[in-house]
């Protein structure tokens, strides 16, 4: 099964973490990104830029309003996505404890559904659980 | 609902149902449990897999009169259920033209009708998964294991029947949608995970405690008795699962004492209602759990404080300093309002 992880956790700026933060940081990501990787179930990984750099688009009534700043204005933002491929919910949530955002915030685990992949949707619509 | 075969005919009104009946029914349960476990671990679709198994029960009280019952009454079933699956998974791709998923179709081979595994226990770790809410893990327990119907479940929690089996369906779509595991929890895990089960089965006992007058609430609390039993047998190492089993034993050795509103409190009853075979079975069972040499968990130190309350059977006195420790080291690591209250009661002053 598909999973994607959605780490959430409160931005710090370069100022806050001092770079020996920073350093630790990117050396912790390394290695989750590399043991995801070598037990074969990553499928991609993204650490976005901070929610400031959000551009927020929606069509209200037919008139597109572009927005400065992220949808959900909340103290954890979410920050980066891991899609995995498991066996089951176990497996996701024991790669979800091993993110190194997990001690800074919430990892949300979530299946995928349907996904678009050579030239047609693989799955299933959505469905309220 | 016609899925849960095994819940019929035992009606709270019923005042005393003949012992072959209730034998029966106990067997009937039994598979019940057995035979779903076995057919949602393929697909973690407990929805389709009860559909199934409602209908090839069905089937049986339509061909078993006539043709007789067969050799492997089990293995009839399994078979009936299993095929009944592939037509319902068949028809659902033939209208929805989703190409049928691989693995699914590939866990549907024939099983040995000889050897029908246990799953049971995954099944239980399932429906007391952390990610299924607390508050529903009990009636999922009891109708996906137990067999009881969504209406039962729903008199036994006092809740509205059509919002119980709300609940039911969306727990159960949530085990297959979220794609929890019908398994049993790694030896590193396992610390985590089983409190969860043994607290769902401790909370389809208290049940009992709502209503003793009811006869659904006795044949819950005993349902929950034999599930205890069940769990630690089939897990065979765990201290507190055995505690638990021993735990629900003592209690329900004093259920005949149990009548008259209120019921009088543990050290007024009769002991000559306590069931003596019971009580026997409670203390093999708690020297089982302390065997492992671990130190006493909850339900451990609960069951040594029933032990403590039931030997007054055999000695006629109750020796309140052993009582007393017992509940001291229960406050300790489980201070409950029910724990702290039993301690104040036994130490405060003018108790003998």
């Amino acid at each position: 099964m598909r999973y994607s992880l959605l780490l959430f956790y409160p931005e710090l700026t370069a100022e806050q973490l001092g770079p020996e933060g920073i350093a630790e940081g990117i050396r912790a990501f390394e290695d989750y990104a590399r043991a995801l990787d070598e037990a074969g179930v990553l499928q991609s990984a993204e650490v976005m830029q901070h929610s400031d750099a959000t551009t927020t688009v929606h069509l209200v009534s037919g008139e597109l309003v572009v927005q400065d700043g992220p949808f959900a204005d909340t103290r954890e933002q979410l920050g980066g996505t891991f899609i995995i491929d498991v066996a089951d919910l176990d497996e996701a949530i024991a790669w979800a404890a091993k993110s190194p955002s997990a001690t800074w915030g919430p990892v949300e685990v979530r299946p995928t559904a349907t996904r678009y992949a050579d030239g047609a949707w693989q799955g299933t619509p959505p469905v309220t659980v | 609902m016609a899925g849960h075969p095994a819940g019929h005919g035992l009606t709270p009104h019923d005042p005393a149902p003949d012992h072959a009946f209730v034998a029966a029914e106990h067997t009937a349960r039994a598979s019940y449990g057995r035979l779903l476990a076995l057919l949602a671990a393929s697909t973690r679709d407990l929805a389709l897999a009860e559909d199934a198994l409602g209908d090839a029960f069905e089937r049986a009280l339509r061909t078993w009169p006539v043709d007789g019952v067969p050799g492997n009454p089990e293995g009839w079933l399994m078979t009936v259920a299993r095929n009944r699956i592939r037509d319902l998974l068949g028809s659902a791709a033939a209208r929805t033209s989703t190409p049928l998923d691989v693995d699914v179709r590939a866990a549907l081979v024939e099983h040995d009708a000889e050897a029908i595994p246990d799953k049971r226990l995954e099944l239980l770790f399932a429906c007391a998964h952390p990610a299924i809410d607390p508050a529903v893990r009990t009636p999922l327990m009891l109708q996906v294991v137990l067999g009881f119907d969504a209406t039962r479940v729903a008199a036994a929690f006092a809740i509205d029947p059509r919002t119980m089996s709300q609940r039911l369906v969306r727990a159960k779509r949530r085990i297959r949608v979220t794609g929890i595991p019908f398994a049993i929890p790694t030896r590193a895990d396992m610390a985590a995970r089983l409190p969860g089960v043994l607290e769902a089965i401790y909370g389809a006992y208290s049940l009992d405690w709502l209503d003793q007058n009811e006869r659904v609430w006795e044949s819950i609390a005993d349902e929950a008795r034999w599930l205890a039993v069940l769990t630690a047998t089939l897990l065979e190492t765990e201290p507190e699962a055995w505690g638990l089993a021993a735990l629900l034993t003592f209690a329900q050795s004093r259920a005949p004492a149990r009548v008259g509103s209120p019921w009088p409190p543990l050290d007024q009853q009769d002991t000559a209602q306590w069931d003596r075979a019971l009580i026997a079975e409670g203390e093999a069972l708690l020297r089982r759990a302390h065997s492992f040499g671990d130190p006493l968990g909850r339900f451990q130190l609960e069951a040594a404080i029933q032990a403590v309350h039931c030997d007054r059977a055999r000695g006629g006195t109750l020796d309140r300093d052993v009582l007393i420790r017992l509940y001291r080291g229960l406050v300790a690591i489980a201070p409950t309002v029910g724990a702290r209250k039993a301690l104040d009661a036994l130490t405060a002053p003018g108790e003998p």
